[in-house]
């Protein structure tokens, strides 16, 4: 930063400012992974404390291992959420660059009726959903949660991206034009690549509510084989007791996949947004 | 041979029409430069003409070919945008050969048309650049470059000098002049900047409200516009326009170009100086007439003149001209 424009006060405060925030943001994040090595009196008794020799078990990260298929359920999740955002993505990019680019009749309605569902909780459909997904014998695969989710994640996607899209420049699409591109290679080597920041923007909406779900998993694919990881962790809270070494060692583990999804995404978000000020 | 034909193009978009009934006919090796104000309907005429629009009605023919339906690839035609609108993926080399590639010529006959557009451009120290590395002039030189390398029957510009400074854009020009003498190809030209149009062109197409207004050499259109707003849109300072009773006419209205008039003790009108502008090369007048009437003299070199200064304008009554109160010309 300039010095001139440094101002000793103004730095302090604004460094205040976001370590508090850090410290508020990531306070829960660090009280689940200190007691995910604790011993079960260890975290009723001292919650916050970090664990020392006497404290310190594995016992958590044990019986999620050993009860239940955790890499199955892992690998689930994983498979549901990158297969979701790829398809949110994909879905959501093309009718993005159709409303954004084609004039044709109804253009605007229909751009309408994609938005509309940012503003209807998917959920209030479960019972149809879950008819339909008996009636095509999608229940308890993993498909039937891909196609729940990309359907969720398709009107916001729709809606940032052609707002991006139409501030692509027309200028470059009809240069490919006039070089014989066809209207695909425009769309995927042109168009999105210059919407980079919008589509992780859209990826990291969509992430983090796909991984969390609990109710379309526990609904459409509850059977072992198709379990997520949220589901899966349900085993260990119940009416009256419940493992919490278990909860907080499976939370801990659950933390990570998300957190590398997002570092990718966000990466991408910091280099779009610094490539498109300079221009 | 002709070029370019077309006839009777009308654009609408919706119930708008853009474009009524456009005719033109452009012969080979002709640099055609469609001038006109924002919003007249010379970029559509272009974008109807490359293919990116479809006319409403209409007959495009390019090269004695008809066009209507033949996609903007196939048209032999190329385009510089005023974006430049290089592809951001790309070096300068691809860029320029990405065309060439899609449609399938052999690699020996791209490298070497690269190479030569590349010597007509200066370019060879880009070459394996991409364009966010380059400035705005060598980005133009790019966007030319792709144009030169398709060779086509058409260039066709889009305002491609707007995005460049003022020293540049003259230089840029003075290049675009050559390039038509050295390829002898036809152009097709689109500007809002009446100095562009008239040092480039071999003919002007004035547009006004998707009609074309006038059609002409610079110097014809310059000394014989047949309407008030051609007369008006060509030359710098613009024409002087005057009810035509200030200068004893019986017309509605009447014009005459700053550099036709004179400071002259004994001239037929008097003025009151308003303002002075010193361009060291000319001297610019704005004076008042005694009925409110501001009117711009061109002056050749300098001229000490105090604002407020009482002062005799004279003119040739053969520079006077007579315009309706439609805007036609009188003759």
């Amino acid at each position: 930063m300039n010095k001139a424009r440094r101002n000793p006060l103004n730095l302090f405060a604004a460094h205040a400012i976001l370590l508090t925030w850090t410290v508020v943001a990531l306070f829960p994040v660090f009280v689940i992974l200190i007691n995910s090595f604790k011993t079960r009196k260890a975290i009723f008794r001292e919650p916050l404390a970090l664990p020392d020799a006497d404290s310190f078990s594995l016992i958590g990260y044990q019986t999620v291992l050993r009860q239940g298929d955790f890499f199955g359920y892992f690998q689930n999740s994983m498979i549901v959420t990158v297969a979701s955002l790829f398809f949110i993505l994909l879905f959501g990019a093309m009718a993005a660059f159709a409303l954004s680019e084609y004039r044709f009749r109804g253009n605007t309605l229909m751009g309408l009726y994609l938005a509309l569902g940012i503003m209807i909780p998917i959920r209030i459909g479960t019972v149809a959903i879950l008819e339909m997904m008996v009636a095509l014998d999608l229940v308890n695969t993993l498909a039937a949660l891909i196609l729940v989710y990309t359907a969720q994640g398709l009107p916001l996607a729709v809606f940032i991206l052609s707002e991006f899209m139409r501030g692509v420049s027309d200028d470059l699409k009809n240069a490919g034009r006039i070089d014989g591109l066809s209207e695909y290679v425009i769309f995927f080597r042109l168009v999105l690549p210059l919407v980079r920041p919008a589509m992780a923007t859209v990826a990291v909406f969509n992430m983090i509510p796909i991984w969390n779900d609990l109710w379309f998993p526990l609904i459409l694919a509850p059977a072992e084989e198709t379990k997520t990881l949220t589901l899966g962790s349900q085993v260990f809270i119940g009416q009256f007791v419940t493992d919490w070494n278990a909860v907080l060692s499976a939370l801990s583990m659950a933390i990570l996949p998300a957190l590398i999804l997002y570092v990718i995404f966000s990466r991408q978000l910091i280099r779009g947004i610094t490539s498109g000020a300079v221009k | 041979m002709t070029a370019l034909r077309l006839e009777g193009i009308v654009k609408s978009f919706g119930k708008v029409e853009v474009l009524h009934d456009i005719d033109l006919e452009v012969a080979e090796g002709e640099f055609i430069v469609f001038v006109g104000p924002s919003g007249c309907g010379k970029s559509t005429l272009l974008r109807v003409i490359a293919g990116l629009e479809d006319a409403t009605a209409g007959i495009i023919e390019i090269a004695g070919e008809r066009v209507n339906h033949v996609p903007p690839a196939k048209r032999g035609i190329a385009m510089v945008f005023q974006s430049y609108a290089l592809y951001p993926h790309l070096t300068v080399r691809d860029n320029m050969a990405l065309g060439l590639r899609q449609a399938g010529t052999p690699k020996p006959v791209i490298a070497e048309r690269v190479a030569e557009a590349t010597r007509i451009l200066h370019l060879e120290p880009y070459l394996d650049r991409r364009p966010a590395e380059l400035s705005g002039g060598q980005r133009q030189r790019v966007a030319i470059g792709r144009a030169i390398v398709r060779q086509p029957k058409l260039f066709l510009f889009d305002e491609p000098l707007s995005n460049l400074d003022a020293a540049l854009r003259m230089n840029t020009r003075v290049e675009l002049a050559d390039l038509h003498r050295r390829l002898n190809a036809t152009m097709i030209y689109v500007t809002h900047d009446q100095i562009e149009a008239m040092t480039l062109a071999s003919r002007i197409v004035v547009l006004r409200d998707g009609r074309i207004e006038q059609i002409g050499t610079p110097m014809q259109l310059y000394n014989d516009p047949q309407s008030q707003f051609v007369a008006g849109f060509l030359g710098a300072p613009s024409m002087n326009f005057l009810p035509g009773g200030v200068l004893g006419k019986s017309a509605e209205t009447a014009g005459i170009r700053p550099e036709r008039l004179r400071v002259a003790p004994d001239g037929q009108l008097r003025a009151r100086v308003h303002h002075v502008e010193h361009l060291g090369g000319d001297t610019n007048l704005l004076v008042d007439l005694a009925d409110g009437h501001r009117l711009t003299l061109r002056l050749f070199g300098q001229h000490e003149h105090a604002v407020g200064e009482e002062i005799g304008v004279s003119y040739d009554e053969a520079d006077v001209y007579l315009f309706d109160a439609a805007g036609r010309r009188l003759r």
